[in-house]
């Protein structure tokens, strides 16, 4: 159990790494793309706006208030 | 030679030679201490097993559909982009400490020096395993990054000789000044990977999602330039926040002035 436990933490480390919101964030925004393009919205300034956002709130989480 | 071909070498090459000077720190903390022939095993031996990492997912990569290869490529470059942005805009910013890698060396040498002797078949086990963990962990995202890298621009080669020329070249370097390779401005470097792959994260993704670039592979140049200039924002921003963190720690900020 310990050495799955040890396993699974390290891919989630590796691939999720510090800050949770940013994988989520990118998951989240594809989903919107994909759902816009269904709708016939050639939604291609979601990913860039979503960067900006996520990079943005993910450093805002980092910094000392 | 195309240009997405000099920028998938570029970007193999760079995050190859950020994670390898990494790497040797703690070859060469190993090798001081534990005895060169363990160290350098264990390093070859972590290389061997990267090396067929690719060889083995690079080919399952290739025969996934180019949508669905990109999105879930374009996903993951995105994710390692965005962390390793996020890393150098705190360290440029000031908010994280610029990584000191002749402070690592001798932590590093010190941890080695107290460990117990664990000689086994004329190895030392300790010393194999440091090198071949200090190996293996910063080289399995750069083995991600040429494979995902790799895969979207159809050229897995390419950018593993990228990542290949890199280790080569700190290696020879690493043997000929046999200290860690502290003047590399390793922050720097990291900053252009971090642009590179989430770039190509956006652009590779959003393709992948359905959706059509305006300019086509022009976007791309739109994509960095958009990203760079806010990544270059938060560093603005994150310094102006330290100094006033600094002047009001200092005491000389006077209300109402």
């Amino acid at each position: 159990m310990t050495h799955l436990k040890n396993f699974l933490r390290f891919w989630y480390e590796f691939i999720i790494g510090d800050d949770w919101v940013i994988a989520a964030g990118v998951v989240i925004a594809l989903m919107a793309t994909g759902l816009l393009v269904q709708v016939g919205v050639n939604a291609w300034w979601v990913m860039p706006v979503a960067v900006a956002a996520l990079l943005s709130v993910s450093i805002w989480r980092e910094t000392p208030r | 030679m195309t240009t997405a071909a000099i920028i998938l070498v570029f970007a193999a090459f760079l995050a190859s030679a950020v994670e390898a000077v990494e790497a040797l720190t703690v070859v060469l903390a190993a090798g001081t201490t534990r005895g060169w022939r363990s160290a350098l095993t264990g390093a070859g031996a972590a290389i061997l097993v990267l090396a067929a990492v690719i060889a083995v997912l690079g080919p399952s990569l290739s025969l996934m559909p180019i949508d669905a290869l990109r999105v879930v490529v374009g996903a993951l470059l995105l994710v390692f982009g965005l962390q390793w942005l996020r890393k150098a805009i705190l360290r440029a910013g000031g908010y994280k400490a610029l990584r000191d890698e002749e402070a690592l060396y001798r932590a590093d040498i010190e941890k080695a020096r107290l460990a117990e002797r664990d000689i086994c078949a004329g190895m030392d086990w300790y010393g194999f395993t440091l090198a071949f963990k200090g190996v293996f962990l910063e080289g399995l995202e750069v083995a991600f990054i040429v494979l995902t890298f790799g895969a979207s621009n159809g050229n897995i080669p390419l950018a593993a000789l990228g990542a290949g020329i890199a280790l080569l070249l700190v290696v020879i370097v690493g043997a000929v000044v046999h200290k860690p390779l502290s003047r590399v401005p390793e922050n720097a470097m990291k900053f252009t990977v971090g642009l590179m792959l989430t770039t190509f994260g956006v652009f590779w993704s959003a393709e992948g999602a359905g959706i059509t670039w305006p300019g086509a592979d022009l976007a791309i140049a739109a994509i960095l330039a958009f990203v760079t200039l806010a990544s270059f924002a938060l560093v603005g921003t994150l310094r102006r926040l330290r100094e006033l963190d600094t002047v009001l720690a200092n005491g000389v900020f006077i209300k109402g002035e």
